[in-house]
C-alpha cells in the first residue's frame, strides 16, 4: 500500500474508494448479492413450469402476496420472469463482467496506475447502488415488480393499467435503468478513454492483451448503443405520464373502455430497443470471449493463434451488431424486405465470430495445457459459444425464426450465449485473477468440482430447452402444460429443473471456495501462472496505483514458449534481456 | 484523494499516448458529443418513423411561424461564428478578445433562447399541448415540444458554460483547451439545430 493511501480513512479505501480494484471488486461483489436474487427468481420460475398445479403452503408462508392460497398468482409469475431477465441482464452480467473485471484488470493489464478519472469511476459505481436498490424495492411496492417481460414492450410498459406491475413497479424499472445507463455510460467513458490515453509506454494497441481489447470495443458499442434507449425511456416515461402516444396506437380498449391515445406504433419502441439490445449482447460476450483468450495462452503456454485476425474480427463483429437488431423483430410486422436484409446481416456476424471461434480452438492446437479451474471454464467458454451460436443461425434466419420466435428455444439459446458464455467468464476471471487480488489462491479442489457440477447441468438443460422449443413449447407461459400438444414433454421440464438444482448446487461449492480463500487460500506469489502481461509485474495483491513507476512495454502479450519450452518473455522483458534467440512473434 | 496522491499519479501517467494525438479532456468531450448526437438521432429517427407510419401530417408552413424560426437559426449560426472566433483569439494568447467572443456567443443563445420562449408561447396559446395538437395527430406537438425543448436545455447549458467561461477567463483561470471544449460542445448544439431545423421544418 502506498503511504498517501494507507493514511486514509477506512471508509475511503474500501467503501468510497476511487482505487480501480477495489471499485472492481466492490461491482463484482454487488453482482453476486444480485445474482442471489435472479437465482432465487429461477427457481421460483422452474417450479412454477415443473409443478405448474400444485399447492406450496410453505411458498404462502414465505410470500403471502405472491402465493395466494398457495398457488402462484399468474401475474406475479410474469413479474419473475421480467426481474429474472433484467437483473442477469443488468445488475449480474454486466456489473460483474464489464464493470467488475474490467474495472479491475484495464489499468494493470495496459500499465496505468488508476482510471483516467478515478472519481468519475466511484461515481459510476455509487450510481449502480441506488439502482440496484430501486430494481430490488420495486417488489414491494403496490402491484409487485414490472412485468412486461426484461424488454418492457409497450402497450405493457406504457399503460399504467395494462398489468399489475405496470404501475408503480413498471416506473421503478425505468428509474432503476435509467440510473444503470448513466452508470454504465461513465464507466464506459472511463474505460474506452483510460485504454487509449493512458498505456504505458511501448503499450501499443497491437500489444494489448485480447481481454483489454475486447473490453474497448464493448465500451465503445455501449457508448454508442445506449444513448437511443435512452431517448425510448423518455418516450416511454412521457408515454406513461405525460399524456403523449409516442408508442401507443389508435383504438387501444383498457377494462372495456377505448383509450384516447392515437398515431403511435409500438413497433417505434422495438425498433429502439434492440439497437440497444442486439450491440448490448456483445458488450456481454466480447469480454468473455477476450478472457477465455488470455486464459487460454497463459495455461496452454503458447501464443494466441491469430492474434491481428482476432482484433479484426471483433472490430467487424461490433460494427455489424450495431446493423442487425430487425432480427429480434421478424415477427412484429415490420417489413418483410427489411427482414430479408436483417437475416442477410445477421447470417454475416457467423464470419467474425467464426474467425474468433477457430482462434480460440487453434490456440489449443500443440499447447501444453494445463487443466487449471481456470483454464476449464475458458475451454468451456470456447464450447457454448460454439453451440449457443448454432442455435443462432436458425434464429437469424427470418424463415426460420417465424417457428422458433418466442419459443423456449429462443430461451435455450440467449442462456448459452448471455447465460453460460458470459458466466464462465466471470468465473474463469475469477479463478485467474483471484490470487492479484486478494493475494492468495483459491482451492483447486473446490473450483474443479465447481466447474464440472456446472457444466455437466447447464449443457443438457439448456440443449434441453432447445428441443422443447422445437416442439413448439412458448416461452412465459404461466402452465406450461395448458397447451396439449406440449403436454408429452412436460417431463423434459422436470428434467431442466433437476439440473438447475444441481448447477445452484455447483455454485453453493463456488461460494465456499470464496470465501474460505479470501481467509484461508494459499498465499499467492507475484506470478504464479507465470503470465507474461503486465498485471504480473506488480505484487499480489497488487498495491494502490500498481506502480510507483509503470513498467516499459518491449513485446506483445503472449509470447510463450518463445525460448524453449515452458519459457515465456514478458512483455516488459527488454529486448537484450531475452536469452535465447526470439523467433517472430506477435506485436 | 490527497494532494500527494494526485501529483504521483498525474506524473507517471504521462507515458500513455493517444492514438489520435489528444488530450483525455477533449477525448472525454468528443465521446459525450457522440453519445449526446446519438441520443438526438434517436429522437429524430422517431420522429421520421412516426411521420412516416401517419399518413397525415400537419404543413409545418402553417404552424410555425418561419420568419421566426429563420431569425432564430441565423442567430444561432452567427453565434457558432463568434465562438470560432473566441477560440482563434484563446489561442493565440489574446484574452480579452476570447472573453469578447464568448460574451458574444452567449448572447447569441439567449437571445436565441427568448425566441424559442415566444415560438413556444404562440403554439400553446394556438392551443398545441404536449399530447394534443389542433392541426393533426397528437405526436407532431409531442415530438415538436420533446425534441426542441431537449435542444433549449442543450442551448441554456451551454449559454451557462460560456458564461462561466469568461467569468473564469477574467479571474485567469480559464486555459485555451478549456475554450476550445466549450466551442466543441457549441458547435455541436448549433449543428443538432441545423438537423432539427431540416427535418422538423423544412422536410
Amino acid at each position: 500500500m502506498s503511504s498517501a493511501h494507507a493514511g486514509l480513512p477506512f471508509w475511503r479505501r474500501y467503501i468510497f474508494s476511487t482505487d480501480h480494484k477495489v471499485i472492481g471488486i466492490q461491482y463484482i461483489l454487488t453482482a453476486v448479492f444480485m445474482a442471489l436474487v435472479a437465482v432465487g427468481l429461477s427457481v421460483l420460475i422452474r417450479m412454477q413450469m415443473t409443478w405448474p398445479v400444485r399447492l406450496w403452503p410453505i411458498m404462502e408462508q414465505l410470500l403471502p402476496t405472491a402465493y395466494e392460497g398457495g398457488a402462484l398468482k399468474p401475474e406475479f409469475y410474469l413479474t419473475m420472469v421480467t426481474m429474472h431477465g433484467t437483473i442477469m441482464v443488468f445488475f449480474v452480467i454486466s456489473l460483474a463482467l464489464v464493470s467488475g473485471v474490467g474495472n479491475f484488470i484495464i489499468p494493470l493489464q495496459v500499465g496505468a496506475r488508476d482510471m483516467a478519472y478515478p472519481f468519475l469511476n466511484m461515481l459510476s459505481y455509487w450510481t449502480i447502488v441506488p439502482a440496484c436498490l430501486i430494481m430490488l424495492a420495486s417488489f414491494f411496492v403496490e402491484g409487485g415488480a414490472a412485468a412486461g417481460g426484461w424488454t418492457s414492450y409497450p402497450p405493457l410498459s406504457a399503460l399504467p393499467g395494462a398489468l399489475p406491475g405496470s404501475g408503480l413497479g413498471q416506473t421503478l424499472w425505468i428509474l432503476g435503468m435509467a440510473l444503470f445507463i448513466v452508470s454504465f455510460t461513465m464507466g464506459s467513458l472511463n474505460f474506452a478513454t483510460t485504454i487509449l490515453n493512458l498505456r504505458t509506454k511501448g503499450m501499443s494497441l497491437m500489444r494489448m492483451p485480447l481481454t483489454v481489447w475486447t473490453l474497448l470495443v464493448s465500451s465503445v458499442l455501449g457508448i454508442l448503443a445506449f444513448p437511443p434507449l435512452t431517448a425510448a425511456a423518455i418516450m416511454l416515461l412521457l408515454d406513461r405520464h405525460g399524456g403523449t402516444s409516442f408508442f401507443l396506437p389508435e383504438g387501444l380498449v383498457l377494462g372495456g373502455n377505448v383509450l384516447a391515445y392515437e398515431g403511435g406504433t409500438p413497433l417505434l419502441f422495438q425498433h429502439l430497443f434492440w439497437f440497444l439490445g442486439h450491440p448490448e449482447v456483445y458488450v456481454l460476450v466480447l469480454p468473455a470471449l477476450g478472457i477465455a483468450f488470455d486464459v487460454v495462452a497463459t495455461f496452454g503456454r503458447r501464443p494466441v493463434f491469430g492474434y491481428r485476425t482476432t482484433v479484426w474480427a471483433l472490430i467487424v463483429a461490433a460494427v455489424l451488431s450495431m446493423i442487425v437488431w430487425g432480427h429480434h423483430m421478424f415477427t412484429s410486422g415490420m417489413n418483410p424486405y427489411l427482414g430479408e436484409y436483417f437475416s442477410i446481416v445477421t447470417v454475416l456476424i457467423t464470419l467474425p465470430f467464426a474467425v474468433i471461434g477457430v482462434n480460440l480452438v487453434a490456440s489449443l492446437w500443440r499447447a501444453d495445457i494445463r487443466l487449471t479451474t481456470a483454464m476449464l471454464f475458458a475451454i468451456g467458454i470456447i464450447s457454448a459459444v460454439g453451440t449457443g451460436g448454432l442455435g443462432g443461425l436458425w434464429l437469424g434466419t427470418a424463415a426460420s425464426d417465424i417457428y422458433f420466435h418466442s419459443s423456449v428455444f429462443v430461451v435455450g439459446h440467449f442462456h448459452f450465449m448471455i447465460g453460460v458464455v458470459t458466466s464462465f467468464g466471470i468465473f474463469a476471471a475469477i479463478y485467474y485473477w483471484f490470487p492479484k487480488m486478494f493475494g492468495r489462491h483459491m482451492n483447486e479442489t473446490l473450483g474443479k468440482i465447481h466447474f464440472w457440477l456446472t457444466i455437466s447441468s447447464v449443457f443438457p438443460a439448456f440443449i434441453g430447452m432447445h428441443y422443447l422449443g422445437l416442439g413448439g413449447a412458448l416461452r412465459r407461459v404461466y402452465d406450461p402444460t395448458y397447451y396439449e400438444y406440449v403436454r408429452p414433454l412436460q417431463e423434459m421440464n422436470v428434467w431442466i429443473t433437476f439440473l438447475l438444482f444441481v448447477a445452484i448446487a455447483g455454485q453453493l461449492v463456488f461460494f465456499v471456495n470464496l470465501f474460505r480463500s479470501l481467509f484461508w487460500g494459499t498465499r499467492a506469489e507475484a506470478n504464479p501462472w507465470n503470465g507474461a502481461t503486465l498485471e504480473w509485474t506488480t505484487p499480489s495483491p497488487a498495491p494502490h496505483l500498481n506502480w510507483n513507476e509503470p513498467p516499459t512495454v518491449y513485446g506483445g502479450p503472449y509470447q510463450y514458449r518463445v525460448n524453449g519450452v515452458g519459457g515465456y518473455v514478458a512483455q516488459h522483458t527488454p529486448p537484450e534481456e531475452i536469452k535465447c534467440p526470439v523467433g517472430p512473434h506477435e506485436g | 484523494m490527497s494532494q500527494a496522491d494526485m501529483t504521483s499519479s498525474t506524473i507517471s501517467w504521462e507515458g500513455g499516448v493517444s492514438p489520435f494525438g489528444m488530450s483525455w479532456q477533449k477525448l472525454m468531450m468528443w465521446v459525450f458529443l457522440v453519445t449526446d448526437a446519438l441520443l438526438f438521432a434517436g429522437f429524430l429517427a422517431s420522429y421520421l418513423f412516426i411521420r412516416l407510419a401517419n399518413g397525415t401530417w400537419p404543413d409545418q408552413g402553417d404552424v410555425f411561424n418561419m420568419p421566426l424560426i429563420g431569425l432564430m437559426t441565423f442567430i444561432l449560426i452567427t453565434s457558432s461564428a463568434t465562438m470560432a472566433t473566441a477560440v482563434g483569439s484563446a489561442h493565440r494568447g489574446n484574452l480579452k478578445s476570447a472573453i469578447r467572443f464568448v460574451s458574444y456567443t452567449a448572447l447569441g443563445g439567449a437571445i436565441f433562447l427568448g425566441l424559442q420562449a415566444t415560438e413556444w408561447t404562440q403554439i400553446i396559446h394556438e392551443g398545441a399541448r404536449l399530447s394534443s395538437n389542433p392541426w393533426g395527430p397528437s405526436a407532431f406537438s409531442s415530438f415538436f415540444f420533446m425534441i426542441t425543448g431537449f435542444h433549449g436545455t442543450h442551448v441554456l447549458i451551454g449559454v451557462g458554460i460560456l458564461i462561466t467561461t469568461a467569468l473564469r477567463a477574467r479571474a485567469g483561470k480559464a486555459t485555451s483547451e478549456g475554450v476550445e471544449l466549450v466551442g466543441l460542445y457549441w458547435h455541436f448544439v448549433d449543428l443538432i439545430w441545423v438537423f432539427i431545423f431540416t427535418t422538423f421544418y423544412l422536410i
